[in-house]
């Protein structure tokens, strides 16, 4: 039942999902900082960061991701010539897909974030800058981590969202697992067969996440 | 006793240590600072007292600036406070606060809260910081609590916890916003003894309470607020049997009959 799997050898089914597991580690990494960023330039003092970072959010969340796929494909590679520091095609579309994953998740995760900071009280903040802290220390050392530990539940969300989105990157290209899916269909005659096998690699892939981060969420939950 | 001499020299030196000049603020419509012009010299611990809603909280914040003025002047040992920034924080180092709700940081232990400012903003090794922070916290009669969070604490020993942590800074000036006003009956003395302690010691003081015993007993002048006015000044004795305003007269009759 099973055989077809062995005519598959560029990539193989887990040569597939690990190009997915890397797709979403590497974006995952890239949109907590870059939305972490974004998160502090929402609240900071500064009104033209304050309005960049609300201008980005809205306008990056309510684009559909394959819409930004496909442009850093076709906008940015093939007609602002980026070449993401490589020459081979794979590996560009690649890094491609990651910026675009990163660029669209940073979205989400600055709003997670940004609700996790309205839940530190004001106090604490105040508490840091009466002891002398500057503003970007009273984030580091005070707020954001505080904050951090209120929405690694929605942050979980974000990050299961991020695997399953991952698929996107087929769009352009990137040999990960939905790419090798729509191959095996139609190559193959076990269509649900293949979709239950896809299937269960993500759902093998975002269950021990999410069981994971919300046993460290209670764990790390900050006692007032 | 080289020491001891050094101490007492501070404590009788004199000086402008905290200067409000015609200080004026709004919230919205609402006038909550009007006209205020305040002294407070090295040494002094001045108790700021009055009605609900008289200001003398946001009097208290504004001298760090944690509220800021429409008009007027603050200078604290001869500087004008500075605008939002380095300067301000280095500023605010210098000048303790102590607030009414602790405010200790809920995802640090006691030890670390009192030895954050230390390492961050005096740039103190980690060594010489905990050193300080336990001394301290020995000090405040909090020593053996330095591992818990303070979250396990009770209220008089988070607002100790909060006195040791501003103590740390080496403040030129300690100010208390209602520092025992949301405590149980039973913990405010443990707390009120640290500041008699610390008054005794020669730190000024600037302390917005309701606690008219502390005020008798630690302070060298009373001011009465209200309606965003000082209304009155005063020696703690002169003020509480024979105060010299009407507004100051009704609000003593209403706190003090019992």
């Amino acid at each position: 039942m099973f055989d077809f799997l062995s005519d598959y050898d560029d990539p193989t089914l887990l040569g597939a999902f690990w190009v997915t597991v890397q797709l979403t580690v590497l974006s995952a990494v890239g949109s907590l900082i870059w939305g972490t960023l974004l998160a502090a330039m929402r609240v900071s003092p500064v009104p033209l960061m304050r309005g960049f970072g609300t201008a980005y959010v809205n306008v990056v969340r309510n684009i559909p991701l394959t819409v930004i796929i496909v442009f850093t494909s076709l906008g940015l590679a093939n007609i602002f010539g980026v070449t993401m520091g490589t020459e081979d095609l794979k590996d560009r579309a690649f890094r491609l897909a990651v910026l675009g994953l990163v660029a669209y998740t940073a979205a989400f995760v600055c709003e997670a974030i940004r609700s996790g900071i309205n839940t530190v009280p004001v106090g604490q903040a105040e508490a840091a800058r009466a002891i002398g802290l500057s503003f970007s220390q009273v984030l580091r050392l005070v707020v954001l981590p505080q904050a951090f530990r209120s929405v690694i539940g929605p942050l979980a969300n974000v990050l299961i969202a991020l695997t399953k989105n991952t698929t996107v990157a087929a769009t352009i290209g990137v040999a990960e697992a939905a790419l090798l899916m729509k191959e095996m269909i139609e190559n193959e005659a076990q269509t649900l067969l293949i979709g239950a096998i896809f299937a269960l690699g993500f759902v093998v892939l975002t269950l021990p996440t999410g069981l994971f981060l919300g046993w460290l969420s209670k764990r790390l939950a900050v006692k007032r | 006793m080289t020491e001891v001499s050094v101490a007492k020299e501070d404590v009788a030196a004199t000086g402008e240590l905290v200067v409000l000049k015609s200080v004026n603020k709004h919230f919205g419509a609402l006038h909550v600072l009007q006209d205020i012009d305040l002294t407070i010299a090295r040494g002094e611990v001045v108790v700021v007292i009055g009605p609900s809603g008289s200001g003398k909280s946001t009097l208290c914040r504004t001298i760090n600036r944690l509220e800021t003025i429409d008009s007027g002047s603050i200078t604290i040992d001869g500087k004008p406070l500075p605008a939002e920034g380095k300067e301000l924080a280095r500023l605010r180092a210098d000048v303790g606060m102590v607030f009414q709700s602790f405010n200790l940081f809920a995802h640090k232990t006691v030890l670390e809260n009192v030895m954050l400012g230390q390492i961050k903003v005096r740039k103190k090794d980690k060594k010489a910081a905990e050193d300080r922070a336990r001394a301290l916290l020995d000090r405040v009669g909090v020593g053996a609590q330095a591992e818990k969070y303070p979250a396990q604490l009770s209220g008089g020993q988070q607002q100790r916890v909060a006195i040791a942590r501003a103590l740390a800074m080496e403040p030129k000036v300690m100010l208390f916003d209602e520092p025992t006003s949301a405590l149980d009956p039973e913990m405010i003395n443990e707390v009120l003894e640290v500041m008699q302690q610390l008054a005794r010691d020669g730190m000024t003081m600037i302390v917005v309470t309701h606690e008219m015993g502390f005020a008798r007993s630690a302070a060298n002048r009373v001011v009465f607020m209200a309606d965003g006015r000082i209304v009155e000044e005063a020696a703690p004795d002169q003020f509480f049997s024979n105060p010299r305003s009407d507004r100051a007269k009704d609000f003593l009759s209403k706190i003090l009959h019992h």
